[in-house]
């Protein structure tokens, strides 16, 4: 009774081989991060205090801490949240939900797609020709948080659609067979199942938004500004820019500094992940179907 | 005479121009149980769904011939809405939404804008009473619906449909996943809502046509091959050969 003929035997080998193959690529990509971190930690952790994370930059920004950048970020993501957030949901709403499938839409997820792939330097130009110059902004939190918003656009649209789709069509057609709206729907039945989803792709956009630089450098972030940030049309620095400041253009920097720096935003954007993991789990937790 | 509650006329199905009903033309009338009989393939959840108009959300199905609701051609509804809110129906596979139970049987009520919630709860009790679930789930109504039995489900999607106060009831095939004894129950609730609304059965056990249904159409390959009294058809008076082989379960 279930003797293993040779033939089982080898697709037992083969398996495991495969699984031995699969399971060292992996280690092979975690490997970098890993590398990337204990460095960090390694050469920046000297830097952490309390004192580093709210204290402004003194003497050139060769010492100091670095409160301005980081209450920057803050500022920056916050703003472009507020406003990539719900164009961002609307839209996929519309495309998911609302949309015929006709030429037309099949041609707008395209261009949406695309624009996915647009490198940040042509959205940062994008930004100080409409925000800064055409809308008169200026250099501001609004001029670059709006420039980080479109530039994050699209992988809103793109998660949030996806989230929707993953709820199942029968669960539609069973509330239009009753008479609801497909808005009613929508509300009742779809969104309450896909929000988990499209909370997630939210704080992944943001972990995202926290690192970039170029798209900010032209529209609204300096150097350096002795000055906290007031309201949206003020200048203000931010963390992923001082990083590179701090890295390159600035003379006899002690060499912990930049690390120090770069720990502290790899640590918000790590920070940001796992609450989305961690998110995401919770809700799949309580997964309805 | 009443008027009939729905008239057929002239009603052909297809889907991306592959005829699958053929020109049907029957009545419903009132306080009636409608049946439906017929094998696989015969077009009886087609023709319930362009009943309520489903087939506009199916892009490629489409219908043509009229179709009378209390007299109103449904082509020229308005308000969809509120037509297909009057409009009951149950398919085979049963759709729990993720929802607990009770927001399930809920959920129509809640969209006519009912809001007390005494209001609510004697409705939901009321509608898993009849659809013999009540029982079964009174202790638990606020678990999702979709961790009951596929049997349990069958019943909660009965629920709902109730719930809607439906002027007529549509059933396919909803004793599917129901056991003997339960359908059985649920036959004896469709007896009683006969008094009330009007039922049309689509089922592929005779006996539970004969059981039930005032009347029975028996739809083969896309046509209505034959509609008479229930008790006529199984007695004997059958006009068509074909008929009387499937009801005798000769059928091949
Ligand atoms: N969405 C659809 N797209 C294409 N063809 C369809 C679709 N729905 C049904 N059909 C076709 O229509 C025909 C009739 O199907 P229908 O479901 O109405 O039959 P039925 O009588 O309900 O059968 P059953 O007793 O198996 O439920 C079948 O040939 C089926 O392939
Ligand atoms: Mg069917």
């Amino acid at each position: 009774m279930f003797e293993a003929t040779a033939r089982n035997r080898r697709a037992q080998r083969v398996q495991k081989l495969y699984a031995i193959l699969f399971g060292l690529m992996t280690a092979l990509l975690i490997l970098p991060v890993l590398i990337i971190l204990g460095t960090l930690i390694y050469k920046g952790g000297s830097m952490i205090s309390i004192d580093f994370l709210f204290t402004e930059p003194t003497n050139g920004m060769t010492e100091g801490g670095i409160f301005p950048a980081l209450l920057g970020t803050v500022w920056l993501v916050s703003v472009a949240l507020l406003a990539s957030v719900p164009l961002g949901v609307a839209a996929a709403i519309y495309l998911s939900e609302y949309a015929p499938d006709n030429w037309l839409t099949r041609a707008i997820n395209l261009a949406i797609i695309n624009l996915a792939g647009v490198p940040s330097i042509v959205h940062a130009l994008f930004g100080v020709g409409a925000f800064v110059i055409f809308f008169g902004f200026g250099t501001s939190i609004l001029a670059a948080s709006l420039t980080l918003a479109i530039m994050t656009l699209p992988v809103v649209i793109v998660s949030t659609k996806e989230s929707l789709q993953a709820v199942p069509q029968a669960f539609r057609v069973a509330c239009w067979n009753m008479g609801a709206t497909r808005w009613q729907t929508i509300r009742r039945v779809v969104l309450p199942n896909a929000v988990s989803g499209i909370l997630t792709g939210i704080i992944l956009e943001v972990s995202r938004t926290t690192g970039e630089t170029a798209p900010i450098m032209f529209t609204g972030a300096v150097f350096f500004s002795p000055y906290l940030p007031q309201g949206i049309f003020d200048q203000t620095m931010a963390l992923s820019l001082h990083l590179f400041v701090v890295t390159t253009q600035v003379p006899e920097v002690p060499e912990a500094l930049p690390y120090g720096v770069a720990l502290v935003l790899i640590f918000l954007v790590l920070l940001m992940n796992s609450l989305s993991i961690g998110f995401r789990m919770y809700l799949r937790g309580k997964k309805k179907w | 005479m009443v008027a009939p509650k729905l008239v057929v006329e002239g009603l052909s199905i297809s889907y991306g121009g592959k005829t699958v009903l053929h020109d049907i033309n029957l009545e419903v009338q009132e306080n009636e149980i409608f049946g439906i009989i017929g094998p696989a393939n015969a077009g009886k959840t087609s023709f319930l769904k362009a009943i309520n108009r489903m087939s506009d959300f199916e892009s490629d199905m489409q219908v043509s011939g009229t179709i009378r609701f209390n007299g109103r051609d449904i082509r020229t509804l308005r308000n969809l809405y509120a037509y297909r809110s009057r409009i009951g129906v149950v398919f085979p596979l049963p759709v729990g939404l993720p929802l607990t139970i009770y927001e399930n049987v809920a959920l129509a009520p809640r969209l006519r804008g009912v809001k007390h919630r005494d209001e609510l709860d004697e409705m939901v009790e009321r509608c898993l009473k009849r659809a013999a679930l009540w029982e079964e789930v009174k202790d638990r109504l606020h678990v999702l619906g979709s961790l009951l039995s596929g049997g349990q489900q069958q019943r909660l999607t009965i629920a709902r449909a109730l719930s809607q106060e439906p002027e007529l009831l549509m059933l396919d095939e909803f004793s599917i996943a129901v056991d003997p004894v339960t359908t059985m129950r649920i036959e004896d609730v469709l007896k009683e809502l006969k008094r009330e609304i009007t039922i049309i059965l689509v089922t592929n056990l005779v006996q539970q046509a004969r059981r039930l249904a005032d009347r029975t159409a028996f739809f083969l390959e896309g046509k209505c091959v034959e509609i008479a009294e229930t008790e006529a058809l199984f007695t004997g008076t059958v006009q068509d050969q074909r008929t009387r082989d499937y009801i005798e379960g000769r059928f091949g």
